[in-house]
């Protein structure tokens, strides 16, 4: 028996600490200043909450302490990348079966100040005694097969992190907010070539709150509803030590015809795009896969500031990870909420009444989101 | 400045375990090798536990022919490990063996120099610092 969840959950709040480098602060007290902010936001009695989801946090029980919630469901997912949209998923199959009526979401980092390096003896694997290693190494290997194949260019590529920067310049929460050239992305230094500097996200702290509920409870809250229209998800796990190099392709293009689908939109109703960007290469993969331009075709789609603000697909429009904070994909499901409402400030995209959220990744997820 | 391959290779050391040691005696015999079902014929990598396919754990270890093309490449600049200092910048390739096995290796001699997207490689074997010999491949 299937039946649709489409329109029947909601994100009613969300908060969001500083992000920046904070060695004399910790987990909880992050995600305590997260969830006191998301709290506020939709002006819940917190006694209502019954339903917890933490990711990156050390451990579910002391989060639960700290802010003083007795959930009647929990779940603690790791501090992967891309456990937003798992976790976005998750939080409303639970509501859907009524293990909960208000899912607090509570994702924290504080990964500069513990100097973590993403590679290396931090993350052993089996490919170490050729040298090769982290996340940032495995999408410089897919995005050379992407430059051999479609002829796509770092320059083309630059487009990305340009255009993000922009949207940082604009957003004063964000940690990188000077203004960025396609020639300064050239000229910045390589890390794992083709793959430069600027192509890499931000490694800073700070911590992200989410609350869902149903859409009917949420008529009680402070806010307009923010109702979830679709999702779609497919993982590509099967040859995991590898990079995967058909770029998430079909994995993307499964979950973004589903969310279109149970949502009932198509590409030309989507206002704004929240993308997972690791690496900038993962914005291209995510815009062929999603279909909003053909496949190898993503270079060329981009040029001349099609994801920037007035483009035709303004794109992580708070700076993405590469320059506004690396929360994890957690930060980008926030701004998806906070445009839809007309809190972007500065960088509001105008009439913006449908947003898509996408992680391509292996673990893909894409979510549909609207507001009345 | 090279990028190519060449002994002794900086690189980490291997962490041998019981399931990966095949690999490395046989490579020290100079022979590039991978699991092989012996239920159902299929070949899978990196080592596992049973047969990624059909579960069996009967397995071997068989020889492939060496023979592989270049899908992709990338030059790490990053430090990764400290003992890699001396031969930063390197080159990493993905290489698609003729039995249909993918692999993450190093590149020798003109194929690092001057990388060809599809190119034919065969495998041969280079030192790292402690005397154990890597697969990496070089030009057909």
């Amino acid at each position: 028996m299937t039946h649709s969840q489409s329109g029947r959950f909601a994100i009613v709040g969300v908060g969001t600490t500083e992000y920046g480098a904070f060695p004399h602060r910790d987990d909880y007290g992050l995600a305590a200043e997260a969830f006191a902010h998301a709290v506020g936001d939709c002006g819940i009695d917190k006694r209502e909450i019954d339903g917890l989801l933490i990711s990156r946090l050390p451990h579910h029980a002391r989060t639960a302490e700290t802010i003083g919630i007795e959930p009647r469901w929990t779940l603690q997912l790791p501090g992967h990348g891309r456990m937003s949209g798992i976790g976005i998923v998750e939080a409303m199959a639970a509501l859907d079966a009524g293990l909960c009526n208000y899912a607090v979401l509570l994702y924290a980092n504080i990964g500069r100040s513990r100097r973590v390096h993403y590679g290396g003896d931090e993350d052993p694997g089996f490919w170490d005694p050729w040298g090769f290693t982290s996340m940032g190494g495995i999408h410089a290997m897919m995005f050379r097969e992407h430059m051999e194949r479609y002829g796509t260019t770092t320059e083309q590529l630059a487009e990305v992190p340009v255009a993000f920067r922009h949207h940082a310049s604009l957003n004063p929460g964000a940690v990188m907010r000077r203004p960025m050239t396609i020639e300064d992305h050239e000229l910045s230094r390589p890390i794992c070539e083709p793959l430069r500097l600027f192509d890499y996200c931000l490694i800073n702290d700070g911590a992200v709150c989410l609350i869902l509920t149903t859409t009917e409870r949420a008529r009680d809250l402070k806010k307009k509803p923010v109702r979830i229209l679709g999702t779609g998800a497919q993982e590509s796990l099967r040859h995991s030590s590898y990079p995967e190099m058909d770029f998430w392709y079909e994995p993307t293009r499964l979950a973004g015809e589903s969310a279109r689908g149970q949502a009932g939109v198509t590409h030309d109703d989507i206002d704004a795009l929240m993308a997972y960007d690791n690496f900038a290469p993962t914005v291209l993969f995510s815009l062929e896969g999603l279909g909003f331009c053909p496949r190898g075709e993503a270079g060329r789609f981009v040029e001349g500031g099609t994801l920037q603000l007035g483009g035709r697909l303004p794109t992580n429009t708070d700076g993405g990870h590469l320059s506004n904070s690396y929360m994890q994909g957690w930060a980008l499901n926030v701004e998806a909420v906070r445009q839809l409402r007309g809190e972007g400030g500065d960088r509001q995209v105008a009439d913006c009444r449908i947003v898509q959220y996408v992680q391509s990744t292996p673990c893909t997820r894409s979510i549909i989101y609207a507001i009345d | 400045m090279t990028l190519s391959a060449s002994a002794p290779l900086r690189r980490p050391e291997p962490k041998i375990t019981p399931l990966s040691a095949p690999f490395w005696e046989m490579a020290n015999d100079r022979t590039l090798a991978t699991p092989l079902c012996n239920a159902c014929g299929q070949r899978h990598f990196p080592p596992g536990p049973v047969c990624p396919e059909c579960l069996s754990t009967d397995l071997g270890w068989s020889p492939v022919s060496g023979r592989a093309r270049l899908v992709s490449w990338v030059v790490f600049h990053q430090v990764y490990w400290e003992d890699v200092r001396e031969d930063v910048p390197y080159l990493v390739a993905t290489v698609d063996l003729e039995e249909g096995v993918r692999l993450i290796t190093n590149l020798a001699g003109a194929a690092a120099e001057a990388p060809v997207h599809g190119m034919a490689l065969t495998v041969t074997f280079v030192e790292n610092m402690s005397g154990q010999l890597l697969p990496v491949f070089e030009a057909a």
